[in-house]
């Protein structure tokens, strides 16, 4: 995997290596000024889980290979840009009933508070504004990188599960108790 | 007023009545918001009869306030304050998280609480969803075990009401451990496992109002400022300046147990008796390599990531888990009781924030306890079989846990260092005020002013409207920028003060005008809002009450130990010079506006227009 370079086309990943974050939601913030223009937390496309203190994890959309959530959706409201591999939202169709919320393995995607439409990551058509931040922090917990072939829909696990891998890592056997 | 949601929320725990309050704009643009302008509205409500209000009693007002900045500013802060039961003035105390950004996303500019619930509850607030819930099941948890039932119970809430959101996440909490239950007096309001609004004791108020926590999702924007973009820009700008910090980023405070012993000789080593050691064991080194597990932990928008996490996985100390600790734990709970080690400091942290106490609170209480004993005032009888002897971090551990369930000795220590004295003092026919170092009631925090070489000024806790706060010093000229008025600025907007260090120095009042669209000048801080708050915080510091009361020619001076000569290391032989001190104080008056007995004057008031300030303070006057 190589890092993202601005003049390749091919489709990209917002890589993510949890145990660096370091739960400052800058990432939010960058997502919703992008997308908002405000800073938005519940409106932002990634969410920053916090269930046990000290292993914060972004959350957002891997794009399963199968896209289960463009599969399942009863009103062809998804797609998927085949330039970024991002799932689309044509919200004119979404209806915010919440069927790609089931079918996601992950449950990444959320309803936006006020417009009641489906948030997916749109990664920023090919520049997420997510990893930018990350990177000028120097966390790099999350970072663009060319897509390639593997299989990331390892990486779309729900929050809980996540979190508990997390706080066991962290924390040992002690962390039964934060759970 | 742009960057504000224009009403605050008021609950009222004795008949479980809520509704929104607004605050008039001549209001906001004179105090802004946090520190300042709870200082506005408590002092408009309560000052009139301030000396009858118990802290601890239901009539008692508490705040939760974020400020115009909170959210938008790197590193979210919200000030949590009242009566304070340490000084019976206020204090203005902010803590980390997430909770003020939830707050104003959910339309809220604060909160203000009365009165007393019949039985424990916690106050869960969903954008205007707002309910107060049992309590039942959390009350006498720990602030590890409080912070996870609440996350489960909360987004089980949430996932039921509103079910097609999709996933929630957890709401922000500010909750107490066991030690605010107990109304012990150097408890704190948590975040976070590890943070805490320490300084006041608002701990204990929630706890005597029944109130365990309060927790809120808010699904809004922040408030609408006047300029996104420039806004946006500043951001980038304050960030730019803190990621140039880099071993600041790296160490946050966790270098200072060492160098504020070894290098500026102000770090309370055996409570105070010495203010140096060189103890190699205790580097920053030691505790990177050994303790620290997350190397980099911030809240909202932070670019600094001062916090660390520790945890000891094996061994005696397993099951530890705390932030850094910081600085301020790293001495108290560290040299002040002649312990050296990283992992013993670790232990007695995980201990102390679990019981909800404060480390620097709790931690002069422990090494004063620990200076009677070693001068054998304090017996092991009267520790009920306790051997506290220095370096012993087990009988340290067991008297901590006494603290906070007021059992024993411990119901006395948790009154705090100040209160402690005067009552063993009684038992024991002894004056004790001499082994405590405290300024109005307040423990000072950990950076002694007789080396010279730390930041703390000669009288900046001796002048403080928050007495022993370290965070809150002041210094002459009251025009100058050691002055408390910035202080009251930065708890007031919000700004965290560690990533404030690269800021330029007009950057405060452009941020503010990018936010609220309203320009504002240096003076017109100074002069105004800033003036105002000193002001209405020092009135309500000399009314004080019931319980004690301060006598600005005696209290207004540094503890008796800073005038005892340093007896070891480099600044050996130093000490406040008592003179020098008395003279500062004095011009420190003059400067403030205040007479010679330390109260401002009539005409200093009525040229603020605090002609209500005024009318209180005459009861002093007569």
């Amino acid at each position: 995997m190589t890092e993202k370079t601005a003049n390749s086309n091919s489709p990209i990943w917002v890589s993510r290596e949890y145990s660096k974050c370091c739960g400052c939601r800058k990432c939010e913030i960058a997502c919703s000024l992008s997308h908002e223009n405000k800073i938005w937390p519940e409106a932002s496309r990634v969410r920053v889980f916090m269930l046990v203190p000290g292993t914060e994890f972004p959350h957002l959309c891997t794009q399963c290979e199968d896209y289960p959530c463009v599969a399942i959706c009863p009103f062809k409201a998804l797609d998927i840009n085949k330039e970024t591999s991002a799932v689309t939202i044509d919200s004119s169709k979404c209806t915010g009933c919440g069927k790609c919320v089931e079918a996601c393995p992950g449950k990444v995607p959320h309803i936006h508070p006020t417009t009641k439409k489906i948030l997916i990551c749109d990664l920023c058509d090919g520049d997420p504004q997510c990893a930018k931040v990350c990177k000028e922090g120097g966390w790099n917990c999350l970072r663009v990188v060319d897509r390639g072939d593997r299989e990331f829909k390892l990486f779309s696990r729900p929050p809980e599960e996540t979190a508990k891998a997390l706080a066991t890592k962290l924390y040992g056997e002690k962390a039964e108790e934060f759970l | 007023m742009l960057g504000y949601n224009g009403k605050l929320l008021e609950v009222d725990l004795s008949n479980s009545s809520f509704k929104d309050v607004t605050v008039p704009d001549e209001w906001l643009k004179d105090y802004i918001g946090g520190r300042a302008l709870a200082a506005k509205i408590l002092s408009e409500r309560l000052l009139s009869k301030w000396e009858t209000v118990d802290p601890l009693g239901p009539e008692n007002l508490l705040f939760f306030m974020p400020g115009p900045f909170t959210g938008y500013f790197p590193g979210g802060r919200t000030c949590v304050t009242g009566k304070s039961p340490q000084s019976n003035g206020m204090v203005g105390s902010t803590v980390g998280g997430e909770f003020g950004v939830e707050l104003r996303c959910a339309g809220y500019d604060g909160i203000i609480v009365s009165g007393k619930a019949k039985k424990p509850v916690y106050l869960f607030i969903k954008d205007s969803d707002i309910e107060l819930r049992d309590a039942g099941a959390i009350w006498g948890k720990d602030s590890k075990q409080t912070e996870a039932l609440l996350n489960k119970e909360c987004r089980q809430l949430l996932a039921e009401r509103y079910p097609r959101v999709g996933v929630w996440r957890q709401p922000a909490k500010l909750y107490i451990g066991p030690a605010g239950e107990r109304k012990v007096r150097t408890a704190v309001v948590v975040a976070k496992w590890t943070h805490a609004a320490g300084y006041g004791g608002y701990g204990s108020v929630m706890g005597s109002k029944n109130l365990k926590a309060v927790a809120v999702k808010g699904t809004g924007p922040l408030p609408e400022v006047a300029d996104i973009k420039k806004v946006k820009e500043m951001i980038d700008e304050a960030c730019e300046g803190a990621y140039g910090n880099v071993l600041w980023r790296r160490w946050g405070t966790g270098g200072g147990g060492y160098n504020f012993g070894a290098e500026t000789s102000s770090e309370p080593v055996r409570n105070w008796q010495e203010e140096w050691h060189d103890q190699k064991s205790y580097g920053v080194d030691q505790f990177e390599s050994k303790v620290w597990v997350k190397s980099a932990w911030s809240d909202f928008g932070c670019p600094t990531n001062c916090l660390k996490i520790s945890c000891i996985r094996s061994g005696k100390y397993k099951g530890s888990i705390t932030d850094n600790p910081d600085y301020e734990l790293q001495a108290f709970l560290g040299p002040n009781l002649g312990l050296f080690t990283p992992e013993e400091n670790v232990y007695l942290s995980s201990l102390l924030e679990d019981l909800g106490l404060c480390g620097i609170q709790g931690g002069s209480t422990l090494g004063f306890a620990g200076e009677l004993y070693q001068r054998g005032i304090l017996t092991k009888a009267d520790l009920d079989g306790i051997e506290l002897k220095w370096g012993d971090f087990e009988a340290f551990a067991a008297l901590l846990r006494k603290i906070a369930s007021r059992e024993g000795i411990g119901n006395i220590l948790a009154e705090g260092t100040y209160r402690a004295a005067l009552e063993i003092g009684k038992l024991k026919g002894q004056n004790l005020l001499p082994y405590t170092v405290t300024g109005k009631g307040i423990s000072i925090g950990a950076h002694g002013i007789r080396s010279g070489r730390d930041f703390s000024r000669e009288i900046g806790y001796a002048c403080s409207v928050q007495g022993g706060d370290h965070t809150s010093q002041t210094d002459l000229p009251i025009d100058g920028w050691g002055s408390e008025i910035w202080t009251i600025f930065n708890d007031s907007a919000i700004i965290c003060i560690f990533t404030s260090f690269n800021l330029s120095p007009t950057f405060r009042y452009d941020f503010y005008a990018a936010i609220t669209g309203e320009p504002l000048k240096r003076k017109d801080w100074l002069n105004g809002g800033g003036l105002k708050t000193l002001q209405i915080q020092r009135a309500m510091l000399l009314l004080g009450g019931p319980d004690l009361k301060w006598n600005p020619s005696v209290d207004d001076d540094n503890p008796e130990r800073f005038y005892e000569p340093l007896p070891t290391g480099p600044c050996k032989g130093q000490a406040a010079d008592r003179a020098s001190v008395k003279r500062k104080v004095m011009q420190y008056y003059e400067q403030a506006g205040w007479d010679q007995n330390g109260i401002p004057t009539q005409d200093t008031l009525a040229k603020l227009k605090l002609n209500y300030v005024n009318e209180s303070l005459s009861r002093l006057r007569s």
